[in-house]
């Protein structure tokens, strides 16, 4: 898994509440035995129209929109647990997805692969949509160390949580399979106690 | 104070805390199917890590089957090595696969459950988000990311955070006409589609103890779409009745020592809960969504309300609905009824009563699809099959079909569909489909019908086949 501690980047609004993993990469695509390429059709319906043009309307054809992280809407990344929409969105080349609710699955899948979900107020979320609508070019500084995103440009921080495990994993680029084969033995002794 | 099922399952497969972190749960059942597995063996392979404990893995192809011609090759090329590399990697590394064709197939929370692979007590996980379909045993069951898989496959294990718990509960007497479906699709739409984010959910009242096992398993499948990551019933005798003898089963007395350990399992008297919702069941009506995710339903009497949002606004534009219109009497040219939500035997046998004797309406097409081989095999014995092709329904063979339409099961762009499934997404059932969630009631008196009608003024069930 990819190190992650600061980064700092323009963002792509996506205002739109309940974005599922049906949306983020439909199951026709999910044919694959690999991760790669699932980025190619990360919202793949609604930046494409059914003939195969470009929507033009959808956020990431704005011209005016571009960067690592997207601002999505409340409840983000609910429905199927298909771990193929953490490859979509990193794929794509989102690092940091910031919204105000994270659906449980996804939250965890975007964490092994070095995605962040970042997890904000409804009222920050707010203010975040108006600033990047308004002023595109505006950049984000995420320091998942010191847990802060800061707009720059305007007075505007907040702190965000993190479970203390992942972040350290995030951080040095651990993922779990390391940590849980090393507790083979106590793992053992668990099954062998029952 | 008392502890509360989850409590008393989770903390008897604790193997380890880390401090201020998670803790590391011992999984005593991992299914996997042919999407969300390859990569997990890969990565495996990749690490040169063994499966730690291939025996409690079991393995099926349900997601990406064709529900025609089973026994010819699959058409699709990228389907069919999807499940060549499954059968491959069941084979190298010993997992027991029930693949295509063989009598114990189907949907990975149909077919579990109906072999007493299914236990209370037990941890359970899928690379599948409905696997919360298996708490209705009284099972901590849950959907699994790949890299989780990925982690099962190599301790047997999964670091987590103990989630929170919440209990909804439904008390009084359910209303003729009124079936498991409509009380989960009932309860999302009041408390919401996230609302059970972070916790783990117990059903309970007399609504759930009265309800056979089907009926609970669909219950419990949709915890997932109010955001919990699994639901729970409490196990009692009709739990025990429906696992008894059952092939995977335990026999004999270690059946009735079993029996005695998940007769400990009920929440205790004064256990407390993180949140609770109480509902009445007499408040309950056949329901119906009209918009794009499930928590988006209303009686199927009812009017579509009127928000000013954008979300709500971008999701009848989708469904082209308008805020005040009845769902009553929209045509409707396809109907589905299957998914691991609907498509046991109970849901094909309140199908047949309400279609015996009846003709489908010509505009509509109609896929039956029984959640395995075993639900295939009872249809016939039963005479149901008679039944539904007399009416004009295509019986076709088992798998997750049109549910999600990754195989050549999809709902045409821009056509209603009235399904018996559990999401109502955008493009779920086929790019520019729009998908009308219902019991298997509804579904069946829509086909006939047309159109969406009451089935409360149209037909009244027998209430023992509820």
């Amino acid at each position: 898994m990819e190190k992650f501690t600061t980064l700092q980047s323009t963002a792509i609004p996506l205002e739109i509440e309940n974005i599922d993993t049906d949306q983020i990469i439909p199951a026709r695509f999910l044919k694959a035995t690999d991760k790669q390429g699932f980025g190619d059709n990360a919202f793949r319906d609604w930046r494409f129209d059914k003939t195969g043009n470009i929507n033009k309307k959808f956020t990431l054809n704005n011209p005016k929109y571009s960067g690592s992280i997207l601002v999505a809407g409340n409840n983000f990344g609910c429905g199927s647990s298909r771990e193929h929409a953490a490859w979509a969105l990193t794929g794509y080349g989102f690092k940091v997805v910031i919204s105000s609710f994270f659906a449980d699955i996804f939250k965890g899948n975007a964490l092994n692969n070095g995605l962040l979900p970042l997890q904000v107020s409804e009222a920050f979320l707010k203010e975040l949509f108006t600033v990047i609508k308004t002023q595109p070019n505006t950049k984000l500084v995420v320091d998942l160390k010191a847990q802060t995103l800061t707009v720059e440009g305007i007075n505007l921080q907040t702190n965000f949580d993190i479970d203390p495990y992942k972040k350290t994993c995030m951080i040095n680029g651990y993922d779990d399979i390391d940590y849980l084969v090393s507790k083979k033995e106590q793992i053992e002794a668990f099954e062998m106690s029952r | 104070m008392g502890k509360t099922l989850f409590d008393k399952v989770w903390d008897a497969h604790v193997v380890d805390s880390i401090e201020n972190g998670p803790q590391v749960l011992y999984i005593d059942k991992h299914l996997i199917h042919e999407v969300t597995s390859p990569q997990a063996f890969n990565e495996l392979e990749e690490r040169n890590i063994p499966i730690f404990r291939p025996d409690q893995i079991v393995a099926t192809a349900d997601h990406n089957t064709p529900t025609q011609n089973q026994h010819l090759p699959v058409k699709d090329a990228l389907s069919r090595n999807q499940l060549k590399q499954l059968a491959n990697n069941c084979k190298k590394n010993n997992v027991t696969l029930y693949g295509l064709g063989h009598k114990y197939n189907g949907i990975v929370h149909v077919m579990a459950p109906e072999l007493g692979i299914t236990q209370p007590g037990m941890t359970m996980v899928c690379g599948d988000s409905h696997t919360s379909t298996h708490g209705a045993f009284g099972t901590i069951a849950f959907g699994i990311g790949t890299s989780q898989v990925a982690q099962v496959f190599a301790s047997q294990c999964l670091l987590l955070t103990k989630p929170k718990s919440l209990r909804v509960t439904v008390n009084g007497t359910l209303k003729p006409g009124v079936l498991p479906k409509d009380v989960i699709l009932y309860i999302i739409s009041k408390i919401g589609t996230n609302a059970g984010t972070g916790y783990f959910c117990e059903y309970a009242g007399n609504v759930f103890k009265n309800m056979s096992m089907e009926g609970r398993m669909t219950v419990c499948n949709m915890s997932i779409e109010m955001g919990a990551r699994g639901g729970m019933i409490a196990p009692d005798e009709t739990t025990f009745k429906y696992i008894k003898d059952r092939e995977f089963a335990p026999k004999g007395k270690d059946f009735e020592n079993k029996v005695a350990y998940w007769k400990t399992l009920p929440t205790d008297t004064d256990a407390v809960f993180d949140k609770e919702y109480e509902f009445d069941a007499a408040d309950i009506e056949p329901m119906v969504t009209y918009g794009t995710n499930p928590g988006m339903g209303i009686k199927i009497n009812a009017k579509i309300p009127d928000l000013n949002d954008t979300s709500f606004e971008k999701s009848l534009e989708y469904m082209d609905f308008k805020k005040g219109d009845y769902m009553l009497d929209k045509p409707i040219n396809y109907v589905f009824i299957g998914s691991c939500t609907n498509s046991r035997i109970e849901d094909f046998r309140v199908a047949a009563q309400y279609i015996k004797g009846k003709q489908k309406a010509p505009n509509v097409t109609a896929w039956l699809v029984p959640g395995s081989k075993k639900v295939e095999a009872q249809i016939e014995e039963e005479g149901l099959k008679t039944v539904f092709e007399a009416a004009g329904f295509e019986l076709r063979q088992p798998g997750c079909s049109a549910c999600l339409a990754m195989n050549d099961d999809k709902i045409p762009e821009g056509e209603y569909c009235v399904s018996t499934s559990n999401r109502n997404f955008e493009g779920r059932q086929g790019q520019g489909a729009r998908t009308i969630l219902a019991s298997p009631l509804v579904a069946a008196a829509t086909a006939i019908e047309g159109k969406i009608v009451d089935v409360t003024k149209t037909f009244s069930l027998e209430k023992e086949l509820i």
